[in-house]
């Protein structure tokens, strides 16, 4: 292998250099001069997103990565903070039912858009772009990126080519909001990856039709992006001229980043920094956005498969404490959404209510209660876990629970919450966070019996007969608005069943320095940059 | 000589062999399946096979285990599950970037700790003496990922004097060591790094020359007119084989045990390369690196024993 040797001999060349200054030295480029506006980002993945198409590193890598090279035929409207974030046109400009078959989507998609690399943007590559994802036996299949999306493209049975520019995607079976899912789906340049070969090599020349342009990366340290001055929506092209975005997932690295100027936008600074931030003249943004701590129970095993267990526990919950202890930077938590969702409807809202909670335990027979809760040390979007669950073990135990904390890292959690409440009879509670950005993984998969772990998001098995009906014809509502208020019954049903631990809503903090003018935080867990301009960087 | 050299390293082939089986089940034993990271919460089990076929990781443990050491072997350590690049590309990357600050780190740590010790060694007893002692038992005391805290929070957020993070304005790759806007970057890793050395340096230092000192050739020494600063030489020839010993332990310290430092300063080591990999579950990346370590330290303990006997002829006829 040719190929190989080489960058074995070019890594030893660099060993070499690291040995002696004078070597090091010897081999330094000159850094040239910048004389443009970059935006500078540290960003809370421990790496650099997959660049290839479907980001990983979790949402975060969807915003920073995914959104900013590519487009999904559909795309979210995040030109606004007073609502939470709905779908708009993207590479489509129209998505419909087929009215003579349920089963049949039309995407129209729009004209004259180009790849970064000149080549044009069609129906076959949308195809293309479909078996990348759901045909092991293409030469461009991907397993990583296709594990990854397999949840949103299990009901795909197949696509066809309308026209050059009409696309249908047939499903298995009838899914009123199967469209939602292609807006997560990234459209990749298949003429770029035909001369790239493989997506090692591709990884190095990404081309997508997305506002910025690939610009360089140095692995595991940063990733360059330039404006695509070309970019389809001229309303969207960047007014800065570079985005440089670095992974940095200690929080006390970015702010330090942040406030000696290294960086310009830092994300999720930590509460214990916001005052010393604010008084450095930072800007410091929260917003509410889709995003639950809770804690799903155990409806099979131990004392949470007794509602009044449930609602005692939601009783027990003084959400202020907590929004307080997070200096602010949190809403309290009464449902499975936030309340600016528009489906959180009017559910039961179990304020706090010591007296009854305990009233409800001796109802229950289970005072003291002993429960355990599975939790984590840190993780993506569970906040700051420890203190949280200590709190949250304080304010229980003050009703009558006695509560034993799991802990253990994400990975392990992780585990845990895939495997289900069967594998895992001693824990009557696991401590997830999750996105609840669309119906689908916000509310259904935490309800459904078809989602009971290992099949899907169900962890403890929670089952309501009325949930399983209205779902179901959800699926075959074609028709928003009553399929809306469908879908807030559910929500509104598991609130009276008291299927979660309703604790908060992250805020989703960021901190700007004074420099970054014109960024529009959207209610959402992605973000549109193209608008921020930049003072001149030092 | 050649003799002494080839025992050493057969010795070390042993030692190799025995991290090479730790550090792959050490990966293994952890809690979690090393593919969880690539798959979202909710994968089905299909899925799950799929992913697990793709990495090898179906097969049974010994079977991986060999397979990835007849490759580990040749170089070959295998491919980033995050990243897509190779494995040992990655890590001999980050294995330069590391061997710059410990190597800058000890040097600069022995040029202060020589001085120290051999004064206070010289002056024993005296206030000089105690004020190094004491100064060295801050050294090794002061927890080096709090002093790289308090470090930045001083010279880059309040007095904005150093850059906080990262190596260079734009990364290793262009990293320039002879211009002051990238030469910047490393001041604040080198001394957070250094004060352990210097501590444990100086103490060495200064233990070993004055037993030199105490000795009867010093004694015979003066009495034949010796100035100081001669016997103060023939003393320090006497004690730098102790003292490189220690000088290279630390070296080899330094390479393995920076991670809380590297991550601090996001300085792209093979510290912040096993944090990353340890945070996203890349298993490749993860045994490569802690396998290169090893064996440079391993590596590191044959150079300095060879270099004693250099130093000093007795070790060799022991």
């Amino acid at each position: 292998m040719p190929h190989q040797s080489q960058t074995f001999r070019s890594s030893a060349a660099r060993l070499a250099a690291g040995l002696s200054f004078a070597v090091a030295a010897a081999l330094g480029v000159a850094a040239p001069a910048q004389a443009q506006t970059t935006l500078r980002v540290a960003m809370t993945a421990g790496d650099i997103p997959d660049v290839t198409g479907q980001p990983d590193q979790g949402f975060e890598g969807y915003r920073f990565v995914g959104y900013t090279l590519y487009d999904s035929l559909i795309l979210w409207d995040l030109s606004r903070s007073d609502v939470e974030a709905s779908l708009t046109p993207g590479l489509a400009t129209k998505w419909e039912i087929d009215p003579k078959d349920s089963k049949r989507w039309l995407f129209t998609l729009r004209k004259d858009v180009k790849f970064h690399d000149g080549s044009d943007f069609n129906a076959d590559v949308v195809l293309w772009n479909i078996s990348r994802l759901i045909d092991e036996k293409v030469p461009h299949f991907n397993a990583k990126q296709f594990a990854a999306m397999r949840t949103r493209t299990v009901n795909i049975d197949r696509a066809e080519k309308v026209d050059d520019h009409t696309v249908a995607i047939i499903t298995k079976e009838p899914d009123s909001l199967f469209y939602i899912q292609m807006s997560f789906w990234m459209m990749i340049s298949k003429a770029q990856f035909e001369k790239a070969g493989s997506y090692e090599k591709y990884a190095q020349m990404p081309s997508g039709t997305g506002p910025y342009r690939f610009a360089g990366l140095v692995p595991r340290e940063r990733l360059e992006l330039t404006r695509n001055e070309t970019y389809w929506n001229p309303k969207r092209i960047p007014k800065h001229d570079r985005l440089v975005l670095q992974p940095m997932p200690e929080a006390t690295t970015r702010a330090a980043a942040l406030l000696s100027g290294q960086v310009d936008f830092i994300e999720a600074p930590s509460p214990d920094t916001i005052a010393r931030l604010k008084s450095s003249g930072m800007q410091v943004i929260t917003l509410p956005y889709p995003h639950n701590w809770h804690y799903q129970f155990n409806f099979v095993d131990g004392p949470f498969k007794d509602k009044r267990v449930r609602q005692a526990a939601n009783y027990a919950m003084d959400r202020g404490e907590m929004v307080e202890m997070l200096n602010g930077l949190a809403q309290e938590g009464y449902a499975t959404v936030p309340p600016s969702s528009p489906y959180f409807g009017k559910p039961v809202l179990y304020k706090l209510d010591p007296k009854k909670a305990t009233a409800l335990l001796k109802e229950a027979k289970c005072f003291p209660c002993e429960v355990t809760l599975a939790i984590s040390t840190s993780g993506s979007g569970q906040m700051q876990p420890l203190p949280m669950n200590e709190l949250v073990k304080s304010q229980l135990e003050a009703v009558g629970f006695k509560v034993k904390l799991e802990v253990m890292d994400w990975n392990a959690l992780l585990d845990v919450t895939f495997k289900g409440r069967e594998k895992f009879p001693a824990y009557h509670a696991v401590n997830v966070s999750r996105a609840t950005q669309d119906p689908f993984s916000g509310i259904f998969r935490f309800a459904m019996r078809k989602q009971w772990a290992p099949a899907g998001g169900n962890w403890g098995h929670y089952e309501n007969a009325e949930i399983e009906k209205l779902i179901t014809d959800i699926y075959n509502t074609f028709e928003q608005t009553k399929r809306d208020a469908m879908i807030t019954r559910v929500h509104e049903i598991m609130n009276e069943d008291a299927a979660m631990l309703f604790v908060t809503h992250d805020l989703n903090p960021r901190a700007l320095s004074p420099k970054v003018k014109g960024f529009v935080q959207a209610q959402s867990w992605f973000q549109d940059l193209t608008p921020i301009t930049v003072g001149t960087t030092n | 000589m050649w003799h002494y050299i080839a025992r050493r390293i057969v010795y070390a082939i042993p030692i190799a062999i025995g991290v090479t089986v730790f550090c792959f089940a050490l990966v293994f034993l952890a809690p979690g399946n090393p593919v969880q990271m690539l798959l979202p919460a909710d994968a089905s089990q299909e899925v799950v096979d799929l992913i697990m076929k793709t990495y090898g990781f179906d097969r049974p443990l010994p079977v991986q285990y060999w397979t990835w050491l007849m490759r580990a072997v040749v170089g070959d350590l295998g491919v980033s599950i995050q990243s897509n690049r190779p494995v040992i590309d990655e890590v001999l990357r980050a294995l330069g970037n590391t061997i710059f600050l410990s190597f800058g780190a000890v040097m600069l740590a022995f040029s202060i700790a020589f001085v120290l010790g051999t004064l206070a060694a010289y002056y024993r007893g005296s206030a000089t003496d105690r004020g190094v002692t004491a100064l060295s038992i801050v050294g090794v005391s002061i927890p080096n990922y709090w002093l790289g805290i308090v470090l930045v929070i001083i010279f880059a957020v309040e007095l904005n004097w150093l850059p906080a993070t990262g190596m260079g304005p734009r990364g290793s790759e262009t990293f320039n060591l002879f211009e002051w806007s990238h030469f910047k970057h490393v001041i604040l890793p080198i001394v957070t790094l250094c004060m352990v050395p210097v501590g444990m340096i100086t103490r060495t230092t200064r233990s070993a020359v004055s037993e030199v000192l105490g000795n009867e050739f010093v004694n015979t020494l003066r009495a034949k007119g010796l100035g100081e600063l001669a016997v103060i030489r023939h003393a320090l020839k006497n004690a730098m084989p102790q003292i490189l010993a220690v000088m290279g332990l630390q070296f080899g310290y330094l390479m393995g045990g920076s991670i809380l430092v590297e991550t601090i300063f996001n300085w792209p080591g093979t510290g912040f390369l096993l944090n990353k990999a340890i945070l996203t579950r890349d298993i490749p990346v993860l045994q490569g690196t802690i396998l290169i370590l090893a064996l440079v330290f391993v590596f590191t303990n044959l150079v300095v024993d060879l270099f004693q006997t250099a130093v000093d002829p007795r070790i060799k006829r022991s």
